[in-house]
């Protein structure tokens, strides 16, 4: 006798708790906490909340805990989260000039006012396994000084002056927000800044590569890449002028890229922009090469097919937590469709046969 | 979650009011897309956020909520999606199609016919009806603007010319009130003369696709066809094993390893409802076959 | 040429004073004329004249600032979109140099000529691929190979499914560019006539972009010379090339052999 596959509820409600146990492991290893993973994995932190749109290494390293690190499920717990979050306001704009650097570098220029600042990076470590961290190794403690603390003016700046580099329209107008309005087609540069600075890392490195190894190549240089903290102030109403509110981590790139001219314009060198929050220099580089990539309609570029420069690609295909739902959303039931596409399949075979049989009998 | 930190039905109230705001319009222009701008939900897209958030803007206090999917109140999606609003919302919830206000369903229409009063909200992941023939979607809204459709029928051309019959089972297009081609989402093409002339509210929800449309009660909704190869809805040439019903769609069912197949109601609160009214079907425990 | 068109003495179509801009270059300037009905216009000149950016003008492709185009008395350019595209796909058509450009690759040779009167409401499929055989012969495609796609044709049997596919809807005006380009010389002789053949048969008018005289004398009632821009001469064509006027075109005709 057949009996309805029942108990549904009961079965997700069990999976639940395996999960949890899972995500527990070996119970005789200490339990992580969040804050060991805020400040020991603090990239990770970093690129859950840029990807998932939210300021908070604390719900950024919880989210990771309960996601057993994997971040695309991270990310999608702090969009969630985030969705729910009652709107005070809107905060001023970030001024990145006024940010206090711990990395700052440009590749087109050997030196520049304020310096060159290498930082906590990765770059010329030699990729080796150190097994001293397995042995519980300590760190030596980074080296101190009384650092300057004064802002550094931006690098493209300096060519700005000169009149070298593009003009930006530079306006007021508030930026459209892709968390409250539908994203449309044609987005201008706001919007689609808006989708890169959460769209995801992997996806947007490739785009970025694609258009390195030829597909809508920019010739981009690194102007300036920081990183580093910015005030963030919000003006209060009923005082009448801003305050500060806290701050926030931030990773800016500018890129130059080749000039473009006309007969009545001079050339110029022309711009790529990424801004990332948290420590994440190889989203900010890909966002900025994107970025100009998209921009060919604008400056008079030729359209080549390239998938970097097809902003309704790039767009609609850079947000994980849509990509992630969709992809696996076809492991739900689809029996119902499925039948339908059986029964169909039968009845075209059973008129081929026949057809067949017909004619082999003619 | 703690419940209490949630609003009513999960989503804030002017969340629900511009949602309200993308159904209402829809209803004004059926089968015409409203982009919205759909929220991030603490489900996955494609797993029904779009419906979930249409059920949140719709549901009050006093409503009663079934949740489906592929038919069943018990499969597991649909339980999730329950519990979610029995969390939330802390609305009565039914398995019984007539006592509910609001359906949720994914890839079915109810067997029992709605009622006015009723509203049912699809889960639909690809609302575009034109988006596998052409994928831009600033092209496919100008071909809605301009009813451009020669393209869709060109479609079903192939179908014809290549298989001898409209080769498409479920997501089955159709147009509505002479106007907009709309997918209904997709249930298979055996529930699409329910779309039309329903007394009930059809209200359709894409999430990742940020997209509402909506068919008000007593729409005209033709599924696309030749004249000479009218549209077909079709089911398993068989009756329902357990309540003997002829006219129900059913789920294929494979019952031992020799590969013997049974064949039961897709939609389970109308297969256990005709049993308890005393209905039998050909492996009912008592009865005969019918 | 229908009497009855004549009688009414009024043109098909009428162009004045059009202007195209890309910026500060010049697409093409200040053209004027009529076309009648069942008359073939050729616009000829080197590439680079300016003939194609005039004809994606004329068929609504591109979009014009100056200047007014008429369609049987109707300005086509304060015409609403939804307008001019059913315009486009019943009394207007479009044969484009390349076939790609013009036919759906991966739709079979029926669908690509039944697209149109599906497109104007054709809801019999039967009725349908009957057409579509008659058409596909009409321009000597062999009717079993109504259901391969475009990919499996030659580049000659894909312009003339294009052609097909364009006059299935027994159109008023046709607009050619270079439908002859990029095929072989006897391919090219072929086409020709079968065009010929057609535009005498259903008297169409036909406004044809090319930069092979030859192919201008064979169709063209009468001819527009174009350079940098500008139409520089217009005539009869046997006129223009037998007697051009303009040092320009006596030196386009000088360059290439007499037919």
């Amino acid at each position: 006798m057949y009996v309805a596959t029942k108990g549904g509820e009961r079965a997700i409600d069990a999976a639940h708790r395996w999960l949890g146990d899972e995500r527990r492991g070996d119970r005789t290893i200490a339990e992580l906490d969040v804050a060991q993973i805020r400040e020991q994995l603090g990239l990770a932190v970093n690129r859950v909340m840029a990807e998932g749109s939210l300021f908070d290494p604390d719900l950024a390293a919880l989210a990771i805990k309960q996601s057993r690190g994997d971040l695309i499920e991270a990310v999608f717990l702090i969009r969630a989260y985030r969705t729910t979050l009652p709107r005070f306001g809107s905060s001023l704009p970030v001024e990145t000039k006024r940010m206090h650097m711990i990395r700052r570098i440009s590749a087109t220029f050997k030196d520049a006012p304020g310096g060159q600042i290498l930082g906590p990076t990765f770059d010329y470590t030699h990729r080796l396994l150190d097994f001293k961290l397995m042995a519980d190794g300590e760190a030596p403690e980074a080296l101190r000084s009384e650092a300057p603390s004064a802002f550094a003016p931006h690098i493209l700046q300096l060519l700005d002056d000169d009149g070298l580099m593009e003009q930006l329209d530079v306006n007021d107008d508030t930026p459209p927000d892709l968390t409250r309005e539908p994203l449309e087609m044609p987005a201008a540069r706001p919007l689609r800044l808006q989708a890169l600075a959460r769209g995801d890392e992997g996806f947007v490195l490739s785009m970025a590569y694609s258009t390195q190894r030829g597909y809508g190549r920019t010739h981009a240089f690194v102007g300036e890449l920081r990183i580093g903290t910015c005030a963030v102030e919000m003006e209060i109403p009923e005082l009448g002028f801003s305050v500060e509110i806290g701050e926030i981590e931030l990773t800016e790139c500018e890129t130059v890229n080749q000039f473009t001219g006309s007969k009545s314009e001079p050339p110029q060198f022309t711009r790529g922009y990424g801004l990332v929050m948290g420590q994440s220099e190889r989203k900010a580089i890909s966002m900025s090469l994107v970025d100009r990539a998209l921009r060919w309609e604008e400056l008079g570029e030729e359209n080549v097919g390239a998938p970097a420069q097809d902003a309704e690609f790039v767009l609609y295909h850079c947000d994980n937590i849509q990509a992630t739902g969709f992809l696996e959303h076809i492991k739900l039931p689809h029996y119902v469709d499925f039948q339908s596409e059986l029964e169909l399949i039968r009845k075209l075979r059973r008129e081929a046969l026949q057809a067949q049989v017909k004619e082999a009998a003619e | 979650m703690t419940e209490q930190s949630y609003n009513f039905a999960y989503l804030d109230e002017a969340t629900k009011r511009m949602i309200r705001r993308a159904l209402l319009k829809g209803l004004a222009i059926p089968g015409y897309q409203v982009p919205f701008a759909s929220r991030e939900m603490p489900m996955p897209y494609g797993w029904g956020t779009g419906g979930v958030q249409v059920t949140a803007a719709c549901l009050i206090p006093e409503d009663t909520l079934k949740v489906i999917d592929q038919g069943a109140d018990d499969t597991t999606n649909a339980v999730s999606i329950r519990k979610f609003f029995e969390r939330t919302a802390q609305v009565r919830t039914t398995e019984t199609t007539t006592e509910a206000t609001v359906i949720q369903t994914r890839h079915r229409i109810p067997e029992v016919p709605l009622a006015e009063g009723q509203i049912l909200v699809y889960q639909v992941p690809i609302p575009e009806p034109l988006r596998f023939l052409e994928p831009r979607e600033s092209e496919t809204r100008r071909m809605h603007a301009l009813e451009e459709y020669g393209l869709m029928h060109v479609k079903l051309y192939e179908d014809i010319a290549r298989h001898g019959a409209i080769a498409t089972s479920y997501a089955y297009p159709v147009k509505v009130e002479g106007r907009y081609v709309m997918d209904p989402s997709p249930i298979p093409k055996f529930d699409n003369p329910k779309l039309g002339g329903n007394a009930a509210i059809q209200l359709f929800g894409a999430g990742r696709e940020q997209r509402i449309y909506a068919l008000p009660p007593y729409t005209q909704v033709v599924s696309l066809d030749f004249e000479d190869h009218p549209f077909e809805p079709s089911k398993a040439e068989h009756a329902c094993d357990l309540c003997g019903s002829e006219v129900s769609y059913l789920d294929e069912v494979i019952v031992d390893d020799q590969g013997n197949r049974m064949f039961v109601c897709s939609d389970t609160n109308y297969c256990t409802t005709r049993q308890g009214e005393g209905h039998t079907g050909r492996l009912s425990q008592k009865g005969e076959a019918a | 040429m229908t009497l009855h068109d004549v009688a009414l003495q009024q043109p098909l179509f009428r162009v004045e004073s059009l202007t195209k801009r890309y910026g500060h270059r010049i697409g093409c300037a200040d053209v004027n004329f009529e076309l009648w009905p069942g008359e073939v216009l050729g616009i000829v000149g080197e590439s680079g004249s300016g003939k194609s950016t005039l004809l994606g003008c004329l068929a609504g492709h591109l979009r014009v600032e100056e200047g007014r185009i008429f369609y049987q008395g109707r300005d086509t350019l304060l015409m609403p979109e939804p307008e001019r595209r059913v315009l486009s796909r019943t009394e207007w058509a479009f044969v484009h140099q390349n076939p790609r450009d013009g036919l759906r690759m991966g739709v079979s040779a029926g669908g690509n000529v039944g697209e149109r009167l599906m497109a104007i409401g054709a809801r019999n499929y039967g009725d349908i691929r009957e057409t579509a055989t008659d058409w596909l012969g009409r321009v000597e495609i062999a009717s079993e190979r109504i259901d391969d796609r475009p990919r499996q044709f030659s580049g000659g049997m894909q312009q003339r499914l294009q052609i097909a596919r364009n006059l299935v809807t027994s159109p008023r005006l046709v607009f050619m560019d270079e439908p002859t380009g990029g095929l072989d010389v006897s391919v090219q002789a072929r086409l020709l006539d079968l065009l010929r053949g057609l535009v005498r048969d259903m008297g169409l008018s036909v406004i044809i972009v090319t930069h092979d005289l030859a192919v201008a004398r064979l169709l063209a009632d009468r001819l527009m010379v174009m350079k940098d821009g500008r139409v520089i001469e217009q005539g009869l064509t046997d006129q223009v090339l037998d007697d051009p006027q303009a040092a320009y075109t006596q030196l386009l005709v000088s360059s290439v052999l007499q037919v």
